[in-house]
């Protein structure tokens, strides 16, 4: 009962998440590069202020999936490298947190563009 | 001439508006009654899936941080893997925002633009395409963090 709970908040918060982004396509001229751009801006700021980590454990994977969560992953690095390292943490803090899903990234997507062809845009 | 002047703008008003007419229709689904369901239940779905992974990486006796970052891995992989067979594109095209806000949007966003410009060569190509929409987000999340950084520095320095 306890899992479906999970499910259900990690649907609802994750669902709602991108029903806001739809509407910024929507009723505004922002292009999909920049409405990511302002998820993870907006994603360290909600963490920043403390708002995000109360979202991410009520709602797990419906606060971590969404692009904010990236934003919340930067800024929850910093501030634990900051408590650690001082300044230098400043620096070291941010990628350090997201260097799981920019290197994934990178080598998922080198990896499907060696051996994929681009589709047809039809 | 000046009539003939007259008459090439009121033609490319004319054509403007035309344009924007055409434009509309070329483009489907623009109705928000069906856009912002269609993307708030796939997004959803997506963020199921990745509870799904979460637990599951729990349930093999992984730290909860840890299981949130192996998460993050599997959805970009598929994500890769599903842009590859060309089965994410069509999804996008239902799912509007809701596949383009999960990770698993930032994750196509990488390998859309590596398959479509690797003709260009591997370096100057793939390497440098890959980055179009991913290096703009890493740039600003980069930079937000840092001066999130600075300040949370500073107030640690004034409450000690």
């Amino acid at each position: 009962m306890d899992m479906l709970l999970d499910y259900g908040k990690a649907f609802l918060v994750g669902g709602l998440l991108c029903a806001i982004g739809q509407v910024l396509i929507d009723y505004t001229k922002l292009t999909p590069a920049r409405i990511l751009v302002s998820y993870v801006v907006a994603g360290v700021i909600l963490g920043g202020i403390g708002v995000y980590k109360p979202l991410v454990e009520f709602a797990g994977a419906g606060a971590t999936v969404p692009l904010t969560g990236f934003g919340y992953l930067l800024a929850k690095g910093v501030k634990e490298a900051v408590t650690s390292q001082g300044l230098l943490g400043v620096m070291t803090g941010g990628l350090t947190a997201a260097a799981a899903g920019i290197a994934a990234a990178i080598v998922f997507g080198f990896l499907t563009a060696l051996f994929f062809r681009s589709g047809d845009k039809s | 001439m000046n009539i003939r002047e007259e008459r090439i703008v009121s033609q490319k008003k004319l054509t403007e508006q035309e344009y924007e007419q055409l434009n509309k229709k070329a483009s489907p689904n623009t109705k928000s009654y069906i856009t912002i369901p269609s993307a708030f239940l796939i997004g959803g779905f997506i963020c199921l899936i990745g509870q799904a992974l979460t637990n599951f990486y729990i349930s093999l006796g992984v730290v909860k941080d840890e299981a949130s970052a192996l998460t993050s891995i599997s959805l970009i992989f598929l994500s890769a893997l599903l842009t590859g067979l060309n089965v994410y594109d069509n999804i996008a095209k239902v799912g509007g925002a809701g596949t383009l806000v999960p990770i698993t949007g930032f994750a196509n966003a990488v390998v859309s633009p590596a398959l479509e410009f690797k003709t260009e060569g591997l370096v100057l190509g793939l390497g440098a395409k890959m980055f179009i929409i991913a290096g703009p987000v890493i740039v600003y999340g980069t930079l937000a963090s840092v001066v999130y950084g600075v300040i949370y520095y500073l107030i640690q320095l004034f409450i000690k």
